[in-house]
């Protein structure tokens, strides 16, 4: 089977595949938080590229994609871009995801000032040479950290800062049983 | 004293002359989202929230009397898509940081935003540059998540009789205006009625942050409005 193949064909079991942007992982923790529940999930789903597997690339069509963190630099955008391509449903997970969070409180400061602060003025910095990094391997920063939902279309989102684990089981429940989720008021959170 | 009859979405209701729909549908145990509105203060009807349907059409329901034989609609999908919209812009027209806000868990516009199940905004970002004067020894001010509601406006002039706060410019050009090069050259003190009022992080103590544990915060258990539909059950 040719991979365009695989792309318009299921597999057997619902493929959800994740990935963290410019965010800190503490929403995969938070994944992780739906604790022996995980077991129930990984019966009914595979996991697709994603960091708990470790796998860097897509081998196939997905049916949930799970966006952790939003756009800070040109590969956010391309790995988002890609997730979009190879996923049906794709959702925001995490407040970064949803406004930018905690990066995106850079936005109002030029780029320049926000590296030159980091890498020179800041106390405690030992950079001899006074160069900012700027390798070809380094992916560019954008001009303001982008919400995912302001680069590609987002189908759901789960709040929070993380959002709490039961949120993000009913959703995931919801969206493989077909039906519309809905978290629970002690569930929605922003913090 | 002559009551007044009425109805909000169809439910008959008395309120005494001269009411506000607001306070005679919170009498009965009916609670219609608001925001700007604050204890017995004269009411501004500037944020909205607490629109209505009244006779027919849009009315902020802090500020419009109730009449004879009123039909008042509150509880409508319609209602909600407006008050949802209204919600969003506040969220979006300022920097609102819940995650490492200190007001979070006793926020009203927070607590009206998981009222009406908002997951994400439904409009661009604004991202505005704004200030934050950390000038008063007790009290900060943070226009990042001032909502323009104007409740320290009201409560410096009618309840502490200061006028520390004002309002200037029009529009989207409004903004907070402290009466004094900046907060600590004010007349405010931390024992001011104003300090307690704002809604949001805006107006702040300072050193108190994060005192209540997650899960026992305000907000954290029961939606904002709770207190007032359990009179009606």
């Amino acid at each position: 089977m040719t991979s365009s193949q695989e792309a318009t064909n299921h597999p057997e079991k619902p493929r959800i595949a994740t990935v963290s942007l410019a965010g800190c992982f503490g929403c995969h923790m938070s994944i992780l938080d739906i604790d022996e529940r995980i077991l129930a999930l990984a019966e009914i789903v595979d996991f697709a590229r994603s960091p708990i597997n470790d796998y860097k690339t897509f081998d196939g069509r997905c049916t949930v994609g799970i966006i952790e963190g939003g756009c800070c630099n040109e590969e956010n955008v391309h790995v988002l871009e890609d997730f979009r391509k190879n996923c049906d449903v794709l959702v925001s997970l995490g407040d970064c995801a949803i406004n930018g969070g905690i990066p995106a409180m850079r936005n109002n400061i030029p780029l320049r000032e926000c590296l030159e602060e980091a890498y020179l003025k800041s106390p405690g910095v030992y950079n001899p040479s006074g160069t900012i990094p700027n390798d070809e391997e380094l992916p560019l920063l954008l001009n303001r950290v982008y919400p995912c939902n302001e680069v590609v279309k987002i189908d759901h989102f789960i709040p929070g800062c993380p959002p709490p684990a039961d949120a993000i089981f009913e959703v995931l429940s919801a969206l493989l049983a077909g039906r519309t989720p809905a978290i629970a008021y002690g569930d929605l959170k922003y913090d | 004293m002559k009551h007044i009859e009425f109805t909000i979405d169809g439910k008959t209701m008395t309120a005494k002359p001269g009411q506000t729909i607001l306070k005679a549908a919170e009498a009965h145990g009916v609670y219609i989202p608001h925001l700007c509105a604050y204890k017995d203060l004269i009411p501004h009807g500037s944020c909205r929230v607490c629109s209505v349907r009244c006779n027919g059409r849009i009315q902020a329901a802090c500020v419009q009397t109730v009449s004879e034989g009123m039909i008042v609609e509150n509880d409508t999908p319609e209602i909600h898509e407006f008050r949802k919209a209204i919600l969003d812009m506040l969220f979006v027209e300022g920097n609102h940081f819940c995650m490492f806000c200190e007001k979070s868990g006793q926020c009203e516009l927070q607590a009206l935003a998981y009222r009406f199940g908002i997951t994400a905004p439904q409009f661009p970002l604004l991202e505005p540059e704004r200030e934050l004067d950390m000038s008063h020894p007790d009290v900060y001010l943070d226009h990042n998540r001032c909502i323009l509601c104007g409740r320290c406006v009201r409560v410096s002039q009618d309840l502490d009789n200061k006028n520390c706060f004002q309002f200037v410019g029009r529009g989207h050009r409004k903004r907070l205006k402290v009466n004094g090069e900046a907060l600590a050259e004010t007349d405010l003190r931390v024992t001011d009625a104003v300090v307690a009022s704002c809604p949001v992080g805006a107006l702040m103590k300072k050193r108190v942050g994060y005192a209540i544990p997650i899960g026992e915060r305000h907000f954290d258990q029961q939606p904002i409005g709770h207190a007032i539909e359990e009179k009606n059950s």
